[in-house]
């Protein structure tokens, strides 16, 4: 078991990068910039994603980055939309030659109604980025073999779903990730990061008290009725649900054990 | 000479990729470069040379998760 969480030294490092925060926030869908940027400052994080696009040449729509501040946010370039092993590589190449970071949180869709990964496509991408020097986050299933061949193929860390992108449905399959946790990642020695499904601070913490070692949040945050509100819930609960997974919950029993001493009651 | 910058057919006088995004005012922060499916590194921004009828894409980052 880990030391209590919030020291020093239980910061998350990969790769020889220190994250501050267990907590990762997503900079799509809020209402405007001005609500992204408070709602980040209120979740605590020091990494955010963003997606790889055209410029606008019309220069209508102001730039992402005026509202981040890079001295206290890291970048994590996603490849959001990509459908091929090859759009994936184009992105995350793009993404890296922005000269901003050598992170990419790949994604290799496989359907668009769920969109789920394409796993199959992932390992192949995970394997030429790694190879190309990219600190590798693939987003993937909950599937404890798939996050081993991604670790095997040079992933830095594993992003398995908690339920699909932006549905909110939380973690739906708590044991798979426990197993990942269990098995995998702790022979690799490799965070685990709950990406996608998160819908509110219950299911971030329920995420942080299987062990993992960080989650990764957009439209829960984004999508509630008032994101700063929310964002600080989601910090709160990140932080709670680690301590809690530090300091060993007590086993479940199927009947009840006294709180209270039997020895002077009254007769 | 004829472009193709983002999907879109330009008319424009630019002879390298810098002269370009000069020319169409783009400032912001970070922002990558592809002619012809192939990523121009910053370093060669202004000796990239520009031919009639390329692909050049330009892209920066945007809100995503």
């Amino acid at each position: 078991m880990e030391k209590a969480a919030q020291s020093e030294s239980d910061k998350l490092i990969i790769k020889g990068i220190e994250f501050s925060s267990r907590l990762w926030v997503g900079t799509g869908k809020y209402r405007n910039f001005e609500e992204m940027a408070q709602a980040l400052e209120a979740s605590g994080t020091d990494v955010v994603t963003v997606s790889v696009r055209r410029v606008d040449l019309k220069r209508t729509a102001e730039s992402l980055l005026n509202y981040i501040d890079l001295k206290k946010y890291k970048i994590l370039p996603n490849t959001a939309g990509c459908y091929t092993v090859e759009d994936a590589l184009r992105y995350s190449r793009l993404g890296r030659e922005a000269g901003l970071s050598d992170l990419v949180k790949l994604e290799v869709i496989g359907d668009e109604k769920t969109l789920f990964p394409d796993v199959i496509g992932l390992l192949k991408a995970t394997e030429i980025l790694a190879k190309e020097g990219f600190i590798v986050f693939p987003y993937t299933n909950d599937d404890p073999i798939m996050a081993k061949r991604l670790l095997d193929a040079g992933a830095a860390c594993v992003m398995p779903l908690g339920a699909p992108i932006g549905s909110g449905l939380g973690i739906r399959n708590p044991y798979n990730i426990k197993i990942i946790l269990e098995t995998v990642a702790q022979r690799y020695s490799c965070p685990v990061v709950v990406d996608a499904g998160v819908g509110s601070a219950s299911d971030a913490a329920i995420a942080m008290e299987l062990g993992c070692d960080a989650v990764l949040i957009n439209t829960g945050i984004a999508g509630a009725k008032d994101p700063i509100a929310m964002a600080s819930a989601m910090k709160h609960a990140v932080m709670a649900g680690r301590l809690s997974y530090g300091a060993g919950r007590i086993s479940k029993k199927l009947y009840a054990t006294a709180s209270s001493p039997l020895e002077g009651m009254l007769l | 000479m004829k472009l193709k910058v983002n999907g879109q057919s330009i008319d424009s006088n630019a002879g390298t990729v810098q002269a370009l995004i000069d020319e169409l005012g783009i400032k912001a922060p970070a922002v990558a470069v592809e002619v012809n499916f192939s990523i121009v590194s910053k370093k060669d921004y202004s000796t990239f040379p520009l031919k009639e009828e390329d692909q050049v894409e330009i892209v920066n980052f945007v809100g995503g998760g």
